[in-house]
């Protein structure tokens, strides 16, 4: 599967795409498929977000998770600091990503 | 140290003011990304991997108090409370808006600080030895010349647009604490026979994916020919520096295709030339630059500690330097606890760094390459005290030089470049050996680590060095052996195949235990590596 993703204009943060916005949270992303390159273009186009592009991923346990582990932090954020991550207080968020 | 004239001030002034109407711009979607990019990075600012990051010019490694702080308050009004001291000196802010960016400069511009050519293909800030200006071995204090090299880098028109980034190095000693023949030009102040002060310039050294040791291009150039020398070399490169292959338009690239001989008859022409023409600043620049850094009221007072402390001797024994007066040191501050992150501060914890420079270190600060933070003058009476204080807040670790005192770039944890992390690698690296108790006997033994071939943390230079790579979407760690960035410089060697993330950390215990079993009285790591070659160590590795 492809999922969609780039950088948030204001904050530089991570964003997916979740159909029809962007959503900080990987959880949120769905299959861009065949579409994401068009869809990265019309984004990138109306300047919503920097830079998007679109990355492999696979289904693990119902939940979309990036191939690559640049992408899989990307969605987490530093490994070595998850009081900065999105859900500091979860440590099974952060099992999937190394 | 400098402080700002009117100069300085409204170019700085200006330039936030012009930066903030092409953030305006770029919000408002009159510019694209394509055309902002190359403005943002013009002022430091990078799009990183979670967020943009800001990285603040310190020019030589040198702060005082007020600065200190206020990069303390833009951490906790603009970042997330902390702040990264880089390998050049430099800090970066890993969590920065956009839009907060504009005042953000102006809040720097206040204290006479910016982010100017911190990225860019342009003269990045001008590195120095941390210890300049108190070390016991230097013939004067190198700043003066690095600050006028500053100045006529800034905006220099002609150099805005190079084949790619340029730093330079300035020393003045024969000690190397700057890592100078590893910069595009590495610049030791020297004397000559007659015992006249001059330069000697190194040019076309560098990390990165092609390894080189700069060579001296010339053993002797006045020092009222400083600026007109440094010119010549830029031209030359700026003439004929590879533009068509990012990778090979360093100019260590063209030294080295050129041959160092034919890349030096081009300068010395090109030198000629700029002499005819007069470029050089007036000497009264110099000599007003040169009162900014007159020395601080060095007073009289005891040459030795009490030691009945175990652990505060052990603190002053690794972490104060000789300094040119006898009751005095500098003290190093070190941003390497146990299982910390190599370089990182907290906002308090700069906060209270400043509040000591204030007390003890008549009002400065220098920030080493080596992720650590300098109180350059600090009085030997006065060390117990600040220790005191540096260790209640977590400050207090006795670990310069040592396997501990690693350095690490952000790595894959926060860089878009990086193909793995560094940071996790030095944290159990650090926590393995403060555990096993052989940091003590390992003695001087510099640790590097980067996480990607663009070697921001300094690998091909470490006693012990460790590349991060990308194996099919897995993080695999090289080991290298006998790299030095000192006087002694040299690059490091792959020991042979990639590590796990846990197999480096028992891969550079093997390495230590093997100098441990081998070396000779009196030997460092690199010593007994030089003598006995990479061979003992990779039996001791792959059997």
């Amino acid at each position: 599967m492809k999922l969609l993703t780039g950088n948030d204009l204001k904050s530089g943060a991570v964003v997916w795409w979740t159909g029809h916005d962007w959503s900080l949270h990987i959880e949120d992303a769905v299959n861009a498929g065949d579409r994401a390159d068009e869809i990265a273009q019309r984004e990138e186009a109306a300047r919503r977000v920097n830079g998007p592009y679109a990355v492999d991923a696979e289904q693990r346990e119902g939940k979309a998770r990036p191939l690559h582990i640049k992408e899989r932090i990307r969605a987490l954020g530093p490994t070595v600091r998850p009081d900065l991550t999105l859900k500091p207080a979860d440590p099974d968020h952060r099992d999937w990503v190394i | 140290m400098y402080q700002y004239d009117s100069y300085d001030q409204a170019m700085v002034d200006t330039r936030v003011e012009e930066f903030r109407d092409q953030t305006r711009r770029r919000l408002e979607g009159k510019l694209t990304e394509a055309q902002f990019t190359p403005m943002r990075l013009k002022n430091g600012l990078y799009l990183q991997l979670h967020a943009y990051m800001l990285r603040v010019a310190v020019p030589y490694g040198t702060l005082n108090s007020r600065q200190m702080h206020a990069l303390a308050d833009i951490a906790d009004k603009y970042d997330r409370g902390y702040g990264h001291f880089t390998t050049r000196q430099n800090i970066q802010y890993n969590w920065i808006k956009l839009e907060e960016a504009p005042d953000l400069l102006a809040d720097l511009a206040k204290v006479e600080m910016h982010a100017i050519q911190t990225s860019g293909n342009c003269i990045r800030n001008i590195s120095s030895d941390h210890f300049a200006g108190a070390a016991a071995d230097e013939l004067v204090d190198p700043r003066p010349y690095a600050e006028l090299l500053r100045q006529w880098s800034s905006f220099h028109p002609e150099f805005n647009a190079l084949p790619r980034k340029f730093k330079i190095a300035v020393i003045a000693s024969d000690t190397d604490r700057a890592a100078m023949r590893l910069h595009d030009i590495g610049i030791q102040i020297v004397k000559n026979d007659a015992g006249e002060l001059g330069t000697a310039f190194y040019v076309g050294g560098g990390m990165g994916r092609t390894p080189m040791i700069a060579p001296c291009i010339r053993d002797f150039v006045p020092l009222d020919q400083l600026v007109s020398y440094s010119e010549a070399c830029l031209r030359v490169y700026n003439r004929y520096g590879r533009r068509d292959n990012k990778y090979k338009a360093r100019i260590k690239i063209l030294v080295h295709e050129l041959g160092a001989e034919e890349y030096t008859r081009q300068v010395e022409e090109e030198f000629a030339h700029l002499l005819d023409q007069g470029i050089e600043p007036p000497i009264a620049e110099l000599e007003r630059i040169r009162t900014c850094f007159a020395d601080p009221a060095f007073g009289d007072g005891a040459r030795s500690v009490d030691r009945s402390d175990p652990d505060f001797a052990l603190w002053v024994d690794r972490n104060t330097v000789r300094h040119k007066h006898d009751a005095y040191v500098s003290a190093v501050i070190s941003l390497k606890p146990v299982g910390g992150i190599p370089g990182d501060a907290s906002a308090a914890q700069m906060h209270l760094m400043a509040e000591l420079a204030k007390e003890y270190s008549f009002d400065e600060l220098r920030v080493m390459h080596t992720q650590n933070i300098v109180l350059p003058h600090v009085k030997i009476a006065d060390l117990h005290a600040l220790w005191t204080r540096l260790d209640a807040d977590g400050l207090g670790a006795p670990n310069l030089d040592t396997i501990e005192d690693i350095i690490a770039c952000p790595g894959l944890d926060y860089c878009s470049l990086a193909n793995a992390r560094s940071i996790p690698v030095a944290q159990k690296i650090s926590e393995r050996f403060a555990a096993n108790g052989k940091t003590e006997a390992l003695g001087e033994l510099k640790l590097k680590i980067s996480g990607c071939i663009n070697a921001c943390g300094h690998h091909h230079a470490g006693h012990i060095g460790i590349l991060g790579v990308d194996r099919k979407g897995i993080e695999n760690y090289q080991l290298l052996l006998g790299g030095s960035e000192a006087e002694d410089c040299s690059l490091g060697k792959i020991t042979g195949p990639g590590f796990s993330e846990d197999g480096i950390v028992d891969a550079v215990e093997t390495a230590a235990d093997v100098y441990l079993r081998e070396r000779a009285k009196g030997e460092r790591f690199l010593d007994t590596y030089r003598r006995i070659g990479i061979e003992p160590f990779k039996e001791a590795l792959y059997g």
